[in-house]
């Protein structure tokens, strides 16, 4: 594969994947806070 | 009235993911980019991904949430019956597509079976057309029903009203919660084993090899715009459907950024998995990947069975695997489609689940066996093609023009996603809706009329692949036109006396 042809896959890799993970871990992350001042609440 | 609902939000990205990961991910987005400028294609495909996919998400899953209902209710509660007959129009395309998919789904069936001893033989284009299809008539003629497309078709009905029949959770939910992950393990096997095969780094050269100059052109940039559309399951109904089931506290842009992000991941993987098969099989011919790459039902049906037959091993399992995951991802896709007039009919004449799935879905099932014939193939390439065209596109043109121009409900959309949701939607909400949007899908949409009125096509009639006017009338405008005709008429019947008890529960 010719370098253009690699960088352009590796840049799409990371623009598209990385959205997903970006997307995803942040679903978790705000969940999880949620989750944790609820119990705080119910303390 | 107990509104039905999702039990977990990660049952909705599934089933939201489901829907939008379809046939159309694995067979035409690899073969667009390719055909756009390859690797450059990415730029104008994630700007389109930004600016319209996401966006016009984020519109469909608030007004599901907000409103509370099937695409007719939501339309109905915003905008009375002036709105109502825009959902039903969306409802009645979805009809159209769910009656053909599922026959495309049960050839990707039967062909999983196939694959065992590869009974497609040699030659996979005549053993596809004559001996499977049986495709012996004219455009426009039935002829026989193919028992062999018939039977897995029944499956293929039996299997997705069964889910609906379950309902919600114990049903679309719970399916897709067993079909996404096994579907996203088979693929990755797929394409795991398709780039360690001989020849495969010529095909990803081919796929990813970057023409910057094709960005240039306006073309390219309504292909990207019009991938984006298609492949999201924007302007079906669908969105606002299964979004209507979502609890009060659910976050709106976050999951429409998962939906869009995870439909690019697969359609990405797919373009990596195919263009690493066809870079094979261009080596074992000694021909270029331009002379092998297609798209469609050419590039399943017949070019992928001549790539398995020509694998060093395990032959049988690649094609199992290849197939299985095209029924998956299709199935996944039509249980989304056919939910939509299950909710539409239910909330409209206030009858059962039980009694919308077994009509509205019997009705779809008795009026697909017109794609089990001899002719089905034309019939269903046809209606393909100007429910997709005339139908989806339209309608996501009618919808942000209406709802952003005409109703001005884009700030009281945004500022319900706005109020329950992490990311906080800005201007640039309201510039991809309410003007990006309707310029790039009015542009395409001029472009087809164009195209079609002044039957403009390199072909002999100068129709669409060559259809006769008769044909071309009756089995593609009718059939478009229709879908408009009954969305018309549904909103001008009267809504089922209670059809205000169908709220979420609290």
């Amino acid at each position: 594969m010719s370098a253009s042809s690699i960088v352009v896959m590796i840049i799409g890799m990371v623009l598209v994947w990385g959205g997903l993970a970006a997307s995803i871990f942040h679903a978790v992350s705000t969940g999880k806070k949620k989750r944790n001042s609820n119990a705080a609440n119910n303390l | 009235m107990e509104r039905s609902q999702w039990g977990t939000r990660a049952g909705f990205i599934m089933a939201a993911v489901g829907s939008a990961v379809g046939l159309g991910n694995i067979w035409r987005f690899p073969y667009v980019a390719y055909e756009n400028g390859g690797g450059a294609f990415f730029i104008p495909y994630l700007f389109a991904l930004l600016t319209a996919g996401i966006p016009i998400l984020i519109l469909e899953f608030t007004i599901g949430h907000k409103y509370r209902g099937s695409a007719p209710l939501s339309f109905f509660r915003m905008g009375g019956r002036k709105l109502e007959w825009l959902g039903w129009w969306a409802v009645f395309v979805s009809f159209v597509i769910s009656v053909y998919y599922a026959v495309i789904i049960a050839w990707a069936m039967r062909y999983t079976i196939f694959s065992f001893n590869q009974a497609w033989g040699t030659d996979t284009q005549d053993f596809l057309f004559n001996e499977f299809l049986q495709l012996t008539v004219s455009p426009g003629q039935t002829g026989g029903i193919v028992w062999g497309v018939f039977i897995p078709l029944v499956l293929v009905w039996a299997i997705t009203l069964g889910i609906l029949l379950a309902g919600v959770k114990k049903g679309i939910e719970m399916a897709n919660r067993i079909f996404i992950p096994t579907l996203v393990i088979i693929f990755l096997a797929v394409v795991i084993r398709a780039i360690t095969l001989d020849g495969a780094l010529i095909g990803l050269e081919a796929f990813f090899q970057p023409d910057f100059t094709a960005i240039m052109n306006p073309s390219v940039w309504v292909a990207a715009y019009g991938h984006i559309f298609f492949s999201l399951s924007v302007a079906f109904a669908i969105m606002i459907t299964y979004s209507s089931y979502l609890p009060k506290k659910s976050d709106i842009t976050n999951n429409a950024f998962i939906t869009g992000f995870a439909n690019s991941s697969f359609e990405l993987l797919a373009g990596i998995g195919i263009f690493a098969a066809l870079g094979f099989m261009a080596t074992q011919q000694g021909v270029a990947v331009s002379e092998v790459a297609s798209a469609g039902v050419g590039l399943a049906f017949v070019v992928f069975p001549q790539i398995i037959n020509e694998f060093p091993s395990f032959n049988g399992l690649f094609g199992f695997l290849f197939f299985l995951s095209l029924t998956l991802a299709g199935l996944t896709s039509l249980m989304s489609i056919t939910e939509t007039y299950v909710a539409g009919f239910t909330e409209k004449f206030g009858i059962s689940r039980r009694k919308a799935v077994v009509f509205g879905g019997g009705l779809a099932a008795l009026i697909s066996i017109l794609f089990a014939t001899q002719g089905g193939l034309f019939f269903l390439d046809l209606a393909d093609y100007f429910i997709n065209q005339f139908g989806v596109a339209a309608v996501g043109l009618v919808e942000v023009v209406l709802v952003v121009w005409v109703f001005r409900k884009a700030d009281l959309l945004k500022a319900h996603a706005n109020e329950i949701s992490d990311i906080h939607l800005g201007a640039w909400w309201k510039v991809s809706l309410g003007i990006i949007t309707p310029i790039v899908l009015g542009y395409m949409m001029f472009g087809l009329l164009k195209m079609n009125i002044l039957q403009e096509f390199d072909t002999e009639t100068g129709n669409y692949e060559g259809y006769s006017n008769m044909f071309t009338l009756s089995g593609g405008v009718a059939v478009a036109s229709a879908a408009i005709v009954f969305g018309i008429l549904f909103s001008i019947a009267k809504w089922h006396k209670n059809q205000g008890e169908y709220d979420e529960r609290s």
